[in-house]
């Protein structure tokens, strides 16, 4: 705690947004030192004062408060999830007959084993895997080219083109389903169909107006005396591309990072679409369709499986994506 | 007069070494991939779902047809039992799924200890891939008297339900999955606009006598009041188009007591054994979108007027 004695905890967790920058390095740094501390830091002052939460009264009420919501999100938030893992280990019949009870008939770890080498489901794994490298892979590129030239090169028309891609926001993503579709199935300048290959999910993840936004604010803010002294001292704009906005915009790049990844691995209508081949489909569009086809025991464990590296991701960047998930409300607002 | 002559010396060549050599040419070598991905992923196709909503296309050919295609889902009865549907989900979800999250997140942020064990539960469900979220919530859902949800309410004396399966029960049904994998995520934003208060107005509410109750009232909800306008009107434009829940629960059943907007859209493209009417979808996708437009532009000029008041 003592490494925060000059920025208020709040504030300087609240600092992914630009101006902060300067700081972003060093908070980044003590944030990571702080290892397991709480989310938030807990002696800043809420809607309750020190006074009042010391009365008798509101002491009792409190702590009754926090062990019924401690016992509801237990049951709301890690109850299916331990559901889930309890079932992908338990033989079927016990859990058609006895869903509720803990192995009443001892376990079944090869249905994880099934699951993963006669369902396939390796396969799938690997190809949402591959789905959301290459989705990222895409979404960088074009976050941080484009954050940089808009934020940093600043052209004449760049007015324009964030206006276009601010406009996207607007549009509800429907209306892009249909043209969308029939542009992957005859896209321009390629001149065959993307339809059953990754490009037809790598190439439209790129076009995220969300992450250019959060990009190009984010380099917006980076202190301009530092390009202007690069300049002076010669450097192009590669160079300043390369040496200076990238590393400086590592905070940004990770949250930007996390949640193309998670994303990728959420989506579900658009690979239904355009990955008809089930041998190039990504989890999420295969589960559904193996519910009729195998047993129910090993298709738990198939969803076990499904949910393993997305709740790693989470437990593992736990704070930036929480940091992130608040961030988004601020853009959207 | 010499800047006429100096206008005429300027030709497109010079012009162009010039634009080159003062860095023109790279930034538009930076901007690129964004030109030609936002280009042909997200202008255009935008561009042409206004075209092809007047069209009827199939693969080879396009004709067009003026307003045909908005008038043939005006016919489709369809067309009233899916808005109808979607209005109630929409409904639904603010009932059970917008003071979820505001009290959750109102308790979260007086807890002291372990707050990050309260923050990182609460947020878990959206971690959860949403189709392996739904297909679970499925299973939970079995109508059978073992099922999952049954058997919790057979501890308690009720008798099995029919859930997903029950034209009444099935929409309640799909909100409740719905919320549990959304609410996660509006905490996390409320917890992040509750810090934002300043603490001397709970301090300067206390010095006026003020106790828990007032000034939760008289200022935190006041405070919360920009970011709840906002919560409010983009979970009204999320659930307008709802597709995972009623695609993979019920398809739209029972008796159609689920079909969605969204899942109609995707019936008149994808699920036509002739091809798909890409027109009809493009159509009704277009009135869906106005019409959030509309809405949004409705609620933000109401709520200026409440908030400077």
């Amino acid at each position: 705690m003592t490494t925060y004695s000059q920025v208020p905890p709040a504030v300087a967790e609240e600092r992914v947004g630009p101006d902060a920058n300067a700081k972003v390095g060093g908070t980044r740094r003590r944030i990571a030192r702080r290892g397991g501390a709480p989310l938030f830091d807990s002696s800043e002052r809420t809607l309750m004062s020190g006074f009042e939460r010391r009365k008798r009264s509101v002491r009792f009420t409190l702590f009754a408060i926090n062990a019924l919501l401690l016992i509801v999100l237990l049951v709301a938030g890690l109850g299916p999830i331990i559901w889930l893992a309890k079932s992908a280990i338990t033989p079927t019949q016990d859990t058609l007959r006895t869903p509720m009870e803990f192995f009443p008939g001892g376990t079944a770890w090869d249905n994880l084993w099934k699951a993963w080498v006669d369902v396939k489901i390796s396969t799938q794994f690997l190809n949402t895997i591959w789905v959301a490298v290459g989705s990222w892979l895409v979404q960088m590129l074009v976050a941080t080219t484009g954050g940089f030239a808009l934020a940093i090169l600043k052209p004449a028309y760049a007015k324009v083109v964030n206006a276009l891609i601010i406009g996207t926001l607007l549009v509800p993503s429907v209306v892009l389903l249909v043209p969308l579709y029939l542009t992957i199935l005859n896209p321009p300048l390629i001149g065959h169909s993307l339809i059953n290959t990754f490009w037809a999910v790598w190439l439209p993840a790129g076009a995220s107006a969300f992450n250019v936004v959060l990009m190009s604010r984010f380099m917006g803010g980076l202190p301009s005396e530092i390009f202007e002294a690069a300049r002076v001292d010669g450097a192009g704009p590669f160079r300043l591309f390369w040496s200076l906005a990238l590393p400086m915009s590592k905070p940004i790049l990770g949250v930007v990072s996390i949640f193309a990844v998670l994303a990728a691995w959420k989506d579900y209508l658009w690979p239904l679409l355009v990955l008809r081949d089930p041998a190039i489909q990504p989890l999420s569009v295969r589960l559904p369709t193996l519910q009729q086809a195998i047993e129910l025991d090993v298709y738990l464990a198939a969803l076990a499986i499904s949910t393993l590296i997305p709740i790693a991701i989470f437990l593992i960047f736990q704070r930036l994506i929480l940091r992130g998930a608040g961030l988004g409300g601020a853009i959207k607002g | 007069m010499s800047s006429t002559t100096s206008r005429q010396r300027v030709t497109v060549v010079t012009r162009l070494t010039r634009w080159i050599t003062g860095g023109g040419l790279s930034t538009l070598t930076f901007l690129l991939p964004l030109l030609l991905i936002f280009g042909i992923f997200s202008w255009w196709p935008i561009l042409r779902a206004g075209v092809m909503s007047f069209q009827e296309t199939n693969l080879v050919t396009s004709q067009w047809v003026g307003f045909d295609n908005f008038v043939k889902v005006f016919h489709d009865p369809s067309f009233f039992i899916a808005v109808k549907n979607t209005a109630y989900f929409a409904l639904l979800a603010l009932v059970f799924g917008y003071p979820v999250p505001l009290i959750g997140a109102v308790l979260i942020s007086e807890v002291r200890r372990l707050k990050g064990l309260y923050t990182a539960l609460a947020y878990l469900p959206v971690v959860v891939p949403p189709v392996v979220a739904v297909l679970l919530w499925k299973f939970f859902y079995s109508g059978s008297a073992t099922g999952v949800f049954n058997t919790v309410l057979g501890w308690v004396g009720i008798g099995p339900q029919p859930w997903i399966q029950d034209a009444h029960m099935a929409m309640p049904s799909l909100v409740l999955a719905a919320t549990w994998g959304a609410a996660g995520g509006t905490v996390i934003i409320y917890l992040a606009a509750l810090t934002s208060v300043p603490p001397e107005l709970y301090d300067a509410a206390e010095v006026d006598g003020a106790g828990i109750w007032r000034k939760l009232w008289n200022v935190t909800m006041p405070q919360l009041r920009g970011v709840l306008f906002i919560t409010l009107i983009l979970q009204i434009i999320g659930t307008a188009q709802v597709f995972l829940e009623p695609f993979l629960f019920t398809g739209g059943g029972p008796a159609n007591a689920t079909l969605t907007i969204l899942l109609l859209i995707y019936r008149y493209a994808f699920q036509n054994s002739l091809g798909g009417d890409y027109g009809a979808a493009t159509a009704l996708s277009l009135m869906l979108a106005a019409f959030l437009a509309i809405l949004s532009l409705v609620y933000f000029q109401a709520t200026k007027r409440w908030s400077t008041s």
